[in-house]
């Protein structure tokens, strides 16, 4: 019986430390000892499948998917797309990606928020869809505000959303967040600055995509997203045992 | 510094933050939109096996409990197969093996039922002793913590575990292991995670 192939180890530089204390409240949610490192047994491997039966056509649409009929929210119109792929480069098909986003004005439909921006009766702020055989994946959504959070007393975080994708294995689940193009809050913003890789910043800012965009309906924006790739089977050598 | 080949590169972490209820856990967050919320089932009605109740809590370096945190739990069914195309194994109809926990926002309490697992095989040799793996994101956390609940009613497994004699200081590997209570009813196990001090938990880069 051999176990399936491992992910590639997780290059820890292209992702935020435990403990960044420009962002205050990780200070005392970070660990302190050394993670332990662990080979992929069949528990880190496999992860949840997902399909048509979990959600419906209409989840991926955030102009539709709250909104009361005949109305839509407020905001500039936007398709936010790309792919999701593995760091062979080779798409990852049929798998989840859930967003969730303030509305235009910076207001999260949720009763811990409390900003002064209004709720958007239309709105509701969350979305989720299947990658298709190529790795695409497509949103229809507004393009979330900027919103000011207590962390020092004049952060604002820039306009993002925040991604959730599983992969086919538990080792690959990662949440992230997609800022924009352009965007000067960015580079000021203590959370996108845990990020320790400027490529990596880059990577997480996604692109106008003028071709993509509807004429005189919605403009597009896209974001691909990597998650781990696996090794080959070929040569596997074995320590001990069969 | 080893040359570049043609790998992509994995996309960065960010927090999930305060509101990561919105887009996992709608109802959580005060909203009704999607019919049906995903991992609300984790061992459905069919599921094998023995019936079985964890709670815990999430408690900061401040020996707070973290009231904002989500958990997700993967693990295999009674058998030691999980729902997946390479997980060891055909499992029952309406075993799903995925979970989402979210906590009480006053209290930050957590708990799910669900039926123990089975043992699985290990990397090389041997077994692993029945597990649960979690997932667990939260504003101020910056990438997912992944860690193990195993059983305190399972000692032989756990002491051949390959995984837990990984960890070398051995009064470290307690804190992985949720104590059972007995309660009359459901099992009862107890698994707090802390996230700094002493008694930190073990996190594993998996
Ligand atoms: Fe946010």
């Amino acid at each position: 019986m051999t176990t399936p192939a491992e992910f590639y180890q997780r290059d820890r530089a292209l992702h935020p430390p435990a403990y960044t204390p420009g962002y205050k409240t990780s200070v005392a949610r970070s660990p302190r000892y050394s993670l332990i490192s662990l080979q992929n047994s069949v528990s880190e491997v496999t992860g949840p499948v997902f399909g048509h039966a979990d959600i419906e056509p209409g989840d991926n649409d955030l102009l539709t998917n709250y909104a009361r009929p005949g109305e839509s929210p407020i905001g500039e119109r936007i398709i936010l797309k790309g792919r999701v792929l593995d760091e062979n480069a080779r798409p990852v098909p049929n798998t989840l990606v859930e967003i969730w986003q303030a509305n235009a004005g910076g207001r999260y439909r949720h009763k811990k928020d409390t900003y002064l921006a209004p709720i958007d009766p239309n709105f509701g702020g969350c979305g989720r869809t299947l990658t298709d055989e190529a790795g695409h994946y497509a949103f229809r959504t507004v393009k979330p505000g900027a919103y000011p959070w207590r962390n020092m007393v004049n952060n604002w975080r820039p306009a993002h959303v925040h991604v959730s994708v599983f992969g086919t294995g538990f080792a690959q689940r990662l949440i992230t967040q997609c800022y924009f193009e352009g965007d000067p809050l960015i580079p000021i913003c203590p959370i996108v600055q845990t990020i320790p890789d400027q490529g990596a910043i880059e990577r997480l800012t996604a692109t106008l995509d003028l071709n993509a965009t509807i004429p005189l309906d919605s403009i597009a924006y896209t974001f691909d997203i990597v998650l781990r790739g696996r090794r080959s089977t070929l040569f596997e050598n074995r320590l001990e045992g069969n | 510094m080893p040359r570049n080949l043609d790998y992509l590169r994995e996309t960065a972490s960010q927090t999930a933050g305060p509101y990561v209820h919105i887009g996992l856990a709608p109802g959580a967050a005060g909203f009704d939109i999607y019919r049906q919320e995903l991992g609300r089932d984790i061992a459905g009605p069919n599921a094998k096996g023995e019936r079985i109740r964890i709670e815990g809590r999430v408690i900061d370096g401040m020996g707070a409990p973290i009231k904002d945190v989500m958990l997700e739990v993967w693990q295999a069914n009674a058998e030691g197969h999980y729902a997946h195309p390479e997980g060891g194994g055909p499992v029952e109809e309406g075993f799903r093996g995925w979970g989402r926990v979210i906590t009480d926002f006053e209290t930050g309490d957590w708990g799910f039922d669900t039926v123990k697992p089975g043992r699985t095989r290990g990397r090389n040799v041997g077994m692993q002793a029945p597990h649960l793996n979690l997932w667990i994101v939260a504003r101020g956390i910056n990438v997912g913590l992944n860690t193990r609940i195993y059983f305190s009613d399972e000692a032989e497994a756990n002491a051949q575990d390959p995984v837990l004699n990984l960890i070398e200081w051995e009064h470290r590997r307690a804190t992985l292991v949720a104590r059972r209570t007995e309660t009359g009813g459901t099992p009862l196990y107890r698994f707090d995670i802390r996230l700094q001090g002493e008694d930190e938990t073990v996190f594993f880069d998996v």
